[in-house]
């Protein structure tokens, strides 16, 4: 039997920062990873022969914090640094030329041709719409910057502990409301008012374009059961927004080399910080004795004692799994079994013989993400069907092709298409084996629609279902946040109500995961805030 | 309408207590018949009687001859299966790997935050076989706590019918009433005998402090079983009686009563009203070393962080006037509790209450207690300020309780 200082179940990129945090506080770590390969879903993996993709396919909010904690850029991942600030006489119709080249560019795609594009980070210039349209997204994006601006220290730090506000909380809670008076009256006023609002609404009361409020809508509920008219659906939008590439808010890029180097990158780190690392190495148990972990044991049987038990896997997971409902309160295995977490969205990876075309979309927009959601109205009729067990008919997706890029990724001259699609309700009615293939045919039609003749190109098409993800990544209902990221599993109240600070009813077991606050995408943050209250802990 | 005695579907069944207003418990033709005084209240859904014929006496039928007093509302779940043991370890505070099979014990559960959810006596019918009694209803809460476990819990309310037959000749009824071996159960100890082609499970238990045992059968045995008992019964004085008597019993036993002497965590609306089990005298049941059990966590903690606000007494107080739901001053100025039942104890000849103090009273404070009575005398309250004496529980303690085999009186 083994010993180690800290153990983190769970390779994916929060386990790798958390291990990598607690490795240079000086702690022994060993990282067990249930798949032969760690990264979870930013992992890349061959689909095809010679083809490979990664489920994670855009970096839209690696935690600074992150990069600069575990020093990426020396391990490999080039994210340019220099700040794009666009004058802001600037503004306004821009020919293919971006505002910063760095970031990739979003599209909105229409079924004409007539596309709109997102420059820069986040729309700093928008190009394809009228000068009016212009205006207004130019004043409703500084306003959902500014408010996410005053959401963002919520969404990044350990949640405030309610039941007993220490010092740090107090003064965190007293900075953002200082943050939100610093708006000013009114805009504070708009900002307690629209803050739980529908996307839908708050779209079509600022703007005319439908593309544009279409792609608002996708953003604001892209990984989440909600339609754009779904009451709280903007809170989604938001928690985009207080995302950043390199600090600068809304920004999102296909970094060089592809999504494999931020993993390559954070295992690099984690190694040099001395952190083990075993896959193939899944955990049955982990060992509870007289209300605290000591432990895990492993599928094979083998145990490994350790100080802490840090879990960076699903909470439910975790806790139902692992731990096991007898060592825990049964009121705290309701609320965890309450956590809703049936995931509806699907992934789909294209092998390609070439580049497919998209009229209308030019080289840089080939490299940036391609939105297939032409109205609001597109979105919710959408999202429809996956409430009651079906899967859209019309799916919307985000596309990338990540082998423009990472020119590995794909043979020479071929090309991978990478698509995130929704709605793919996780409990569909009719069962994934018999669904899987209308689904297949429906994106295909929807892409025929926007890049005529793409069937003709593909080789090789993987469709994942959230059924599929959840066996893949052993993430429980597929769901990538690892619960629904909604108002009710937020902040204090994620991954469950008393318990959002990391640590657990068990002593010496921590939660790690996208299932932590602030939740998912390849932040970071759930893992660098975890490894932070490890490291405090006053045991 | 459901009316009781319809056929009614398997489900809804098991849920008359919510379909009939005051259901009749498997008693009760036995027991009309002796209402001479229709006195009843609501126990859980059924109509139990306050008294029968006359409190006083009844109360003295428990003290010198023997009571008898329908348990059948008493909630009951069966918990079955080889993690039985385990499943109860978790859901109770005692342990349950030292309660041997033929055993009972009184124990307490709680929620997360160790708040008290109820009390009850858990019987281990076999290694792999509980029956759990308690005042409220909990199958949510039993059935989400099974998780993880090899059981199955099912509510058995209403399947199984009780009666408790307490007082000094009690031992002699069963006897007479042909149940042989009897004599030899201990205090808490149960056994089977043969009843009317089935089964009952006897058991040396009770909530009176006296000589006495409790009985269940399937509910079609219920009234052979009555008969049974009252026909043996008849030269050893055995009588019927309701729950007035029962309750003045039960006190100077120096027993509680759910939602009477503290408020359960399900029940409670107001937060200061709930209580960690230290706080009403359960602190005892709390094995820190068995394993996880709900509550464990915030139960230590609350003692580690001195977290205890209250304190479950026994109070002598003086005079023979009955202090029920009586303020306690400390000083006779400040507000330090409230005596939850009291009375003038024939047995004790003590003027007896349970009462919950806020601590340090009644813990560190000893001194210079005082108890308010309103004694309604003729239309006007006779304020009495009387002294009160934290003193142990039970008031009453009685040899024949425990003798083993029993005295035959």
């Amino acid at each position: 039997m083994t010993s180690s200082d800290c153990i983190v179940v769970g390779g994916g990129h929060n386990g790798l920062v958390c291990a990598a945090m607690l490795a240079k506080s000086g702690r022994t770590v060993l990282v067990l990873e249930a798949s032969p390969e760690v990264g979870g879903c930013a992992r890349t993996e061959e689909f095809f022969p010679g083809f490979r993709a990664s489920t994670a396919h855009v970096l839209n909010r690696l935690s600074i914090d992150v990069v600069r904690a575990l020093e990426l850029e020396k391990h490999g991942l080039q994210i340019a640094l220099q700040t794009p600030t666009p004058s802001p006489l600037r503004g306004g119709v821009r020919g293919g030329g971006a505002t910063s080249p760095s970031f990739t560019p979003s599209v909105a795609l229409s079924p004409d041709g007539n596309h709109l594009v997102l420059h820069g980070a986040y729309g700093e210039a928008l190009s394809g719409a009228s000068a009016a349209e212009q205006a207004a997204w130019k004043g409703l994006r500084a306003q959902l910057l500014r408010y996410a601006g005053v959401l963002k220290p919520l969404l990044s730090r350990r949640p405030p502990d309610i039941a007993g506000l220490s010092f740090a909380d107090t003064l965190s809670l007293g900075t953002t409301a200082l943050a939100l008076k610093k708006l000013g009256r009114e805009d504070m006023r708009d900002f307690l008012r629209i803050l739980l609002m529908n996307v839908y609404d708050l779209a079509d009361e600022q703007l005319s374009d439908d593309r544009l409020k279409g792609f608002l809508a996708f953003d604001a509920v892209l990984g989440a059961h909600l339609g754009p008219r779904s009451p709280t659906s903007l809170l989604g939008l938001y928690y985009r927004l207080a995302g950043d590439v390199s600090g600068v808010a809304g920004a999102q890029v296909v970094p060089k080399g592809g999504m494999g180097v931020v993993i390559a990158a954070l295992r690099a780190s984690a190694e040099k910080a001395g952190v083990g690392i075993r896959a193939a190495a899944p955990v049955a148990r982990i060992v509870v004795e007289n209300g605290r972990a000591t432990g895990v044991v492993l599928a094979d049987g083998e145990e490994i004692r350790a100080q802490t038990v840090v879990s960076a896997i699903d909470p439910a997971a975790t806790f139902i799994e692992l731990v096991g409902a007898p060592h825990l309160d049964t009121g705290f295995v309701r609320k965890v079994k309450n956590i809703r977490r049936k995931g509806d969205a699907a992934k789909l990876h294209l092998a390609l013989d070439g580049v497919p075309e998209f009229p209308g979309v030019d080289a840089n927009g080939l490299r940036g993400r391609l939105v297939i959601a032409p109205s609001a109205d597109h979105v919710e009729r959408a999202f429809n069907p996956s409430k009651y067990g079906q899967f859209s008919p019309e799916p919307v997706m985000e596309i990338t092709l990540p082998s423009l890029a990472d020119p590995s990724l794909a043979p020479g001259g071929a090309c991978v298409l990478s698509a995130v699609v929704q709605y793919a309700p996780y409990a569909l009615k009719e069962g994934w084996e018999a669904g899987r293939p209308k689904l297949l045919a429906a994106i295909m039609a929807q892409l025929e629609a926007y890049a005529p003749a793409i069937g003709r190109l593909v080789r090789h098409a993987e469709l994942l279902t959230p059924a599929d993800i959840e066996a893949r990544y052993h993430m429980p209902g597929g769901h990538w946040h690892h619960g629904e990221l909604q108002a009710d599993q937020m902040l204090v109240s994620r991954p469950v109500a008393g318990w959002s600070g990391y640590d657990t009813p068990i002593d010496g077991l921590y939660l790690a995961g996208a299932g932590s606050h602030p939740g998912g995408g390849i932040s970071g943050l759930p893992g660098l805030n975890a490894a932070r209250r490890v490291t405090e802990a006053k045991r | 309408m459901k009316r009781p005695g319809k056929a009614v579907p398997a489900p809804a069944a098991a849920q008359l207590h919510f379909h009939v207003l005051r259901a009749g418990t498997p008693f009760q033709p036995r027991i009309d018949a002796l209402a001479k005084t229709q006195d009843w209240y609501d126990w859980a859904g059924y109509r139990a009687p306050r008294s029968l014929w006359d409190e006083e006496l009844e109360y003295f039928a428990i003290r010198s001859q023997a009571a008898l007093f329908d348990i059948s509302p008493m909630t009951k779940y069966r918990i079955e299966g080889p993690d039985a043991e385990a499943f109860c370890n978790k859901l109770t505070l005692r342990n349950v790997a030292k309660l041997k099979p033929g055993r009972v014990h009184y124990t307490a559960w709680c929620d997360d935050a160790g708040h008290v959810l109820d009390d009850g006596t858990l019987f281990r019918l076999s290694p792999t076989r509980f029956r759990l009694c308690s005042q409220e209803r909990h199958l949510p809460w039993l059935l989400d706590s099974a998780l993880g476990f090899d059981v199955a819990v099912e509510e058995e309310t209403e399947a199984v019918a009780g009666l408790a037959l307490q007082g000094p000749t009690s031992f002699a009824v069963l006897r007479e009433a042909g149940f042989a071996g009897v004599e030899r159960l201990n205090v808490f100890d149960l056994a089977e005998f043969e009843h009317d082609g089935g089964t009952a499970v006897v058991s040396r238990t009770g909530f009176t402090g006296d000589l006495g045992y409790e009985l269940f059968v399937p509910a079609e045995l219920a009234l052979s079983l009555w008969d049974r008992l009252m026909h043996a019964g008849e030269p050893r004085g055995i009588r019927a009686i309701g729950y007035t008597a029962l309750d003045r019993a039960r006190l100077e036993a120096g027993l509680i009563v759910a939602n009477a002497d503290f408020v359960t965590a399900e029940q409670a609306i107001r937060a200061d009203r709930l209580r960690l089990p230290d706080e009403i005298g359960l602190g005892f049941m709390v094995d820190p070393a068995k394993g996880h059990f709900n509550g464990r966590r915030a139960i230590l903690e609350a003692r580690r962080k001195k977290r205890l606000r209250h304190v479950l007494v026994g109070l002598e107080i003086d005079g023979n006037i009955p202090a029920e739901h009586a303020i306690v001053y400390h000083r006779k100025s400040q507000e330090v509790g409230l005596v939850s039942a009291a009375m003038w104890s024939p047995m004790a000849k003590r003027n007896i209450a349970v009462a919950s103090l806020e601590l340090p009273y009644g813990d560190t404070v000893l001194d210079d207690l005082w108890v308010e009575i309103y004694a309604m005398r003729e239309l006007k309250y006779e304020k009495l300020m009387k002294k009160a004496k934290v003193v142990p529980r039970p008031f009453v303690r009685l040899g024949r309780r425990t003798a083993t085999p029993p005295a035959d009186f």
